[in-house]
């Protein structure tokens, strides 16, 4: 079992015809994830690899049953591109695109409130459910199912994270990279209902970072409603205030959003905290391994 | 993107926000020219740089001159101005090594009857803008909020209409603001709030808000900044950076499309990802080492953007070691080695490098540095090549 995505999810590619939508919808259609799609206004009537493309994200749904897309439209059109998939009746809409102007993305994300739409992201790495559907630009090798739900605002980190796991022959039930950005469509407390639902999970990996107040609001939610043993790190304790650290979202700002808050917070709700981000795979094993005594 | 005072102002002026009438100066008979086409009875003159705290702050050479002061004549505005201009501004804000002042703004006076702060930011939590209003005006905002939380207000506003005049008027009425006010507020905030949405702000701060002893509402100070990934729809503002107020490492990685923040310590990190980047920082401080740098090479790292990326690192006479830290994904082990190593020969390297590759094609990548015969330290995992790199950089 999973969350969000599974080997039934029938995904299109919204910027197919760029090189990164090129590129990645080839990656994802090797690693077995179903791409029935994709979409360029103006390309209508051509093809990628034989994957049919249309103009609009209406008609690729009508004509390929699609529930999933995957965004690599230019920032200056990616909040459009995320209410066109919306409006088209898309479930599950991951944007993957960095760089979106925050004012298009509060409109955005309204619109995607108001249609009731799954939105992963924007500059995320994506979702992925190992050996079944990857929908997104993480490496699809260094994953290995099992019963782990991971949770990230970051990229490579998760990689990382992931990998520690694979090695201790901890798999993964499904990874999801939130975002990097201050307006994300998914938090870490939707992720949390879902994966706490999910029986193919047993526990929970959370990565957080600075900025903003996602791990505070995760720490009460698992307090108050998550049976499941969670493990987290969170990154930029060395980070200083009023800088913004790669990630727009990753900024102190007013003495807010500080690791050693979060930290707290998590602490206080009984999670583990790893140190060290070499240590993020142990603190799973420590989690699980508290909770079964 | 930050920009100055007087440069706020002028953008507040055009979109009908009052702000008081003034002149910017860059020499000290400037700033008499402004005092005397002000021709009031005072003037306030105000040291322009991007850090705030300017009127508790001291200039170095002058000891007993602040960022702002009141001047009452021309010979007054002359002192105050040579005092200031091309010398260092300490804040609590700029460190101790201070910023150079460059240019005054030389303002009227006028009457105060109150002073109230005035924002609008984008807030997370609610994913929109918000506006947020304080009957503690002149005081840092972070400080209020510690101490006084009750005296601070919030009030959502649409992100097309901008705020509507009745949540002027609600808050207007929280404040306890006079009626004869109640015109004016609802059209200084809403055209206040138009411009924090049409300029893509991500906060606009007045600070503080005055209240004239005629009930007019007017900006005293002003704090803008934008949203970097919205200036493509800006040149004009663009066009407002002040390089002078950056870091010029940060410069420079920046037209490299290098993401960079200058830190203190004597560690170079290089990685990618900033997620992973800053764990890497962490991970450096945790073994007793102290990072010089965030730095993330982004997931599509080529020769050129390591090469630039060491130079700047290299450059830095604090660093002592440099960690390279990469996670191959999509980015293959095998192309950052040979990047890492062509960028080594182009870079005069003298310091100890410490890198630790993961991922794709690890092991290739590997056997590429450990043939090269380039002085570079290779470790297997995390943990190990913090403990390298700290030793290196100590040793």
């Amino acid at each position: 079992m999973s969350i969000l995505v599974n080997k039934n999810t029938r995904v299109i590619c919204q910027g197919i015809t760029g090189k990164a939508g090129q590129f990645h919808t080839t990656y994802c259609h090797a690693y077995g994830t179903q791409m029935v799609g994709g979409v360029t206004p103006g390309r209508g009537g051509q093809n990628f690899e034989g994957i049919p493309i249309f103009d609009t994200v209406a008609e690729a749904v009508e004509k390929t049953g699609a529930d999933a897309t995957m965004i690599f439209v230019p920032p200056p059109f990616a909040a459009d591109a995320i209410m066109e998939a919306a409006d088209a009746g898309i479930r599950t809409v991951v944007a993957i695109t960095e760089g979106i102007p925050v004012r298009d993305m509060v409109r955005a994300a309204e619109v995607v409130r108001r249609t009731g739409v799954r939105l992963i992201g924007p500059n995320c790495p994506g979702v992925i459910t190992p050996e079944e559907c990857k929908i997104g630009i993480m490496p699809g090798y260094i994953h290995k199912k099992g019963p782990v739900g991971v949770m990230s605002r970051s990229g490579t980190l998760t990689y990382e994270a992931v990998w520690q796991l694979t090695n201790l022959g901890l798999g993964q039930s499904t990874c999801v990279g939130l975002g990097g950005d201050p307006i994300v469509g998914t938090s870490f407390v939707d992720l949390l209902e879902m994966f706490e639902e999910d029986p193919g999970t047993e526990a929970i990996l959370m990565m957080g970072e600075i900025g903003g107040s996602a791990e505070e609001d995760a720490a009460a939610y698992i307090h108050e409603y998550v049976t499941k043993p969670v493990a987290a790190f969170i990154a930029g304790r060395t980070a200083p205030p009023g800088k913004r650290m790669g990630h727009a979202g990753a900024i102190i700002s007013g003495g807010k959003g500080t690791a050693t808050e979060k930290i707290a917070a998590l602490e206080a709700a009984g999670i583990i905290v790893a140190e060290s981000p070499a240590d993020m795979g142990t603190a799973v094993q420590r989690a699980m391994r508290a909770r079964s005594k | 993107m930050k920009i100055h005072e007087f440069q706020a102002k002028q953008i507040l002026r055009e979109a009908g926000v009052a702000v008081p009438r003034g002149f910017v100066a860059d020499t000290p008979q400037a700033a008499v020219d402004a005092f005397v086409k002000l021709a009031g009875p005072v003037a306030v003159v105000k040291a322009q740089i991007h850090a705030g705290g300017r009127g508790k702050g001291t200039i170095q050479e002058v000891p007993t001159q602040r960022g702002v002061q009141l001047v009452r004549s021309r010979e007054e505005a002359e002192t105050v101005a040579a005092n200031i201009l091309g010398h260092k501004l300490v804040t609590l804000q700029t460190g101790p090594e201070g910023k150079t002042v460059h240019r005054v703004l030389v303002e009227e006076g006028c009457s105060i009857a109150r002073e109230l702060y005035l924002a609008a930011v984008i807030d997370r939590g609610r994913g929109g803008p918000v506006l947020i209003v304080s009957s503690e005006g002149g005081m840092d905002i972070e400080h209020v909020a510690a101490t006084m939380p009750e005296r601070i207000l919030t009030e959502p506003f649409d992100v097309d209409t901008g705020v509507q005049p009745y949540q002027v008027r609600k808050l207007a009425a929280r404040l306890g603001l006079p009626q004869a006010a109640l015109r004016n507020a609802e059209q200084f905030v809403q055209a206040f709030s138009k411009l924090f949405l049409a300029r893509d702000c991500s906060m606009l701060e007045i600070n503080p808000l005055v209240l004239t002893s005629d009930n007019r509402l007017l900006a005293l100070d002003a704090k803008m900044t934008f949203d970097d990934n919205a200036l493509f729809r800006h040149p004009d503002l663009t066009a407002l950076r002040d390089l002078a107020e950056e870091e010029p490492s940060e410069i420079l990685a920046g037209e490299a499309g290098l993401s960079f923040v200058q830190l203190d310590g004597t560690i170079g990190c290089l990685v990618n990802g900033a997620g992973l980047a800053m764990s890497t920082m962490d991970l450096i401080k945790l073994h007793g080492g102290q990072p010089a740098n965030f730095l993330d090479v982004g997931g599509g790292a080529n020769v050129q953007q390591v090469t630039e990326a060491f130079r700047i690192l290299v450059a830095d006479p604090k660093v002592k070691a440099v960690l390279v830290n990469i996670f191959g994904g999509i980015m293959r082990c095998t192309t950052i080695a040979s990047a890492l190593l062509e960028a080594h020969r182009s870079v005069n390297f003298k310091i100890p490098l410490v890198v630790r590759l993961e991922g794709t094609e690890v092991e290739e990548g590997r056997r590429i540095l450990a043939e090269s015969k380039l002085d570079i330290i290779s470790a297997t995992d995390l943990t190990e090549a913090a403990k390298m790199v700290v030793a290196a950089a100590s040793s």
